[in-house]
């Protein structure tokens, strides 16, 4: 790899993130891109404690995402409620296994899987590690592809809430876990987003912010 | 309106690792890569206006049959009850979790239909440049609304939801079901012939003539 590669931030410009211009942020007042308007950003603002924030309020959703019961299952002899591990479980059969399997990835292994991916990318671009830069980015974007896919489990609840209502034969309601986990969806989604790929590749006396 | 001048518009800074490189003269359907970090930059794509607008017209047209027909069905003891993607949303709201209502209202209704709008809007304005500065505000909207389109998403989870009903009664898949699977399908075209660069180069600039790109680049 070259020793001193030409970034545009190196060079005094900045590459617009939602057009994707080139151009020069005049001194003065907030720079803007005169093509679409967006402010201009050398990198994301304050990226790192921003997306630890989001990482750490993630991880706290998760817990009652996860304990909490998402749905609630009511017949004339009493009431079940079912967390969504509960529901990974009862979805296990001879036949519908694959999809258990699916819903257990995009509840549990993919938000998890995305903390630890963000808090690692996180505490090796505070360090200032040159290694692995090509793995780190290919990560960061795996993360913010797949990401998505955890919002799966709210679907599931609300179209099974829906859809169960016979009352007074069965009836199901969503539980306080849905509301947890559709913040850990959210919460996670827009960590992603704050995160800035190209400080993976920012030496650390280079680092600076607009 | 000034034009983005050719020689300007070929300097891009990779969005993923901020290397400044100039994209080469790139044969239709190829495409250029980061030299660094492999992010492709730009993919050159064919007659993307024509092709966009045509995929983006079926894809409302669908879109507006999955949320007016039933979705799914449920028959037990002689009683029969059905279900729209709309009716999931009510559901939600009637049983106190409004925050997850709207989330699902907005991740399987709201972002898909302005995707689509927004990407109808922009191919038809574009077509004489420059387009008004309206269109880069919607294109701008379309980059960053699509994440949160979530028809795909969705359609696995009525799929799941119908596996874990089917324990307890029988379970009917209704139209909307094949309709929102066709839905998916044009979603992915639409967003894999529309060429974002293409319509960007098309779109009037918000600051007049007097700020210029950088004339950086080596
Ligand atoms: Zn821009
Ligand atoms: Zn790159």
């Amino acid at each position: 790899m070259n020793a001193q590669p030409a970034t545009a931030m190196s060079l005094g410009l900045a590459g617009c993130e939602v057009c994707g211009l080139v151009s020069r942020p005049l001194a003065g007042q907030p720079p803007h891109c005169p093509r679409c308007g967006e402010r201009l950003h050398f990198r994301r603002p304050a990226s790192i404690e921003r997306c630890w924030a989001l990482v750490i309020a993630a991880l706290i959703l998760y817990l009652p995402a996860n304990l909490l019961p998402v749905l609630t299952t009511y017949t004339p002899l009493g009431s079940q409620t079912d967390t969504i591990m509960q529901g990974v479980v009862e979805l296990w059969s001879p036949t519908s296994w694959p999809l258990a399997i699916v819903v257990f990835v995009a509840s549990i292994t993919i938000p998890l899987g995305k903390l630890i991916a963000l808090a690692y990318l996180l505490i090796t671009v505070q360090r200032g590690s040159p290694k692995s830069s090509r793995q780190r980015v290919r990560l960061y974007r795996m993360v913010k592809f797949i990401g998505r896919w955890s919002m799966l489990d709210v679907f599931v609840d609300t179209f099974v809430v829906a859809l169960v209502q016979l009352k007074p034969l069965m009836w199901m309601a969503p539980g306080p876990g849905v509301m947890f986990f559709a913040g850990v969806v959210v919460v996670t989604m827009v960590a992603v987003n704050c995160f800035d790929p190209r400080l993976i590749w920012d030496l650390p006396q280079k680092e600076c912010h607009a | 309106m000034p034009e983005p001048n050719a020689r300007d518009s070929s300097l891009v800074a990779c969005p993923d690792c901020d290397l400044l490189q100039h994209l080469p003269p790139i044969p239709p359907a190829g495409s250029a890569h980061c030299a660094r970090c492999h992010a492709r930059l730009w993919r050159h794509k064919v007659d993307s206006l024509n092709r966009t607008l045509a995929l983006a017209v079926a894809a409302a047209f669908l879109l507006l049959i999955a949320n007016s027909v039933p979705m799914l069905g449920l028959a037990v003891a002689g009683r029969e009850a059905f279900t729209t993607v709309i009716g999931g949303v009510l559901a939600m709201w009637r049983d106190g979790r409004q925050e997850v209502a709207i989330l699902v209202l907005f991740t399987a209704v709201i972002a898909p239909a302005f995707e689509i709008a927004c990407l109808l809007a922009v191919v038809l304005a574009v077509r004489r440049p420059p387009a008004p500065a309206w269109a880069g505000r919607l294109l701008r909207a379309y980059e960053i609304l699509r994440e949160w389109s979530m028809i795909e998403i969705m359609l696995l989870g009525v799929l799941v939801a119908l596996i874990k009903i089917a324990e307890l009664a029988t379970v009917i898949p209704g139209l909307a079901m094949f309709v929102l699977g066709a839905l998916v399908f044009l979603l992915a075209a639409m967003a894999a012939v529309f060429d974002p660069r293409d319509a960007w180069a098309r779109v009037g600039w918000v600051a007049g003539a007097s700020t210029r790109p950088g004339e950086g680049g080596r």
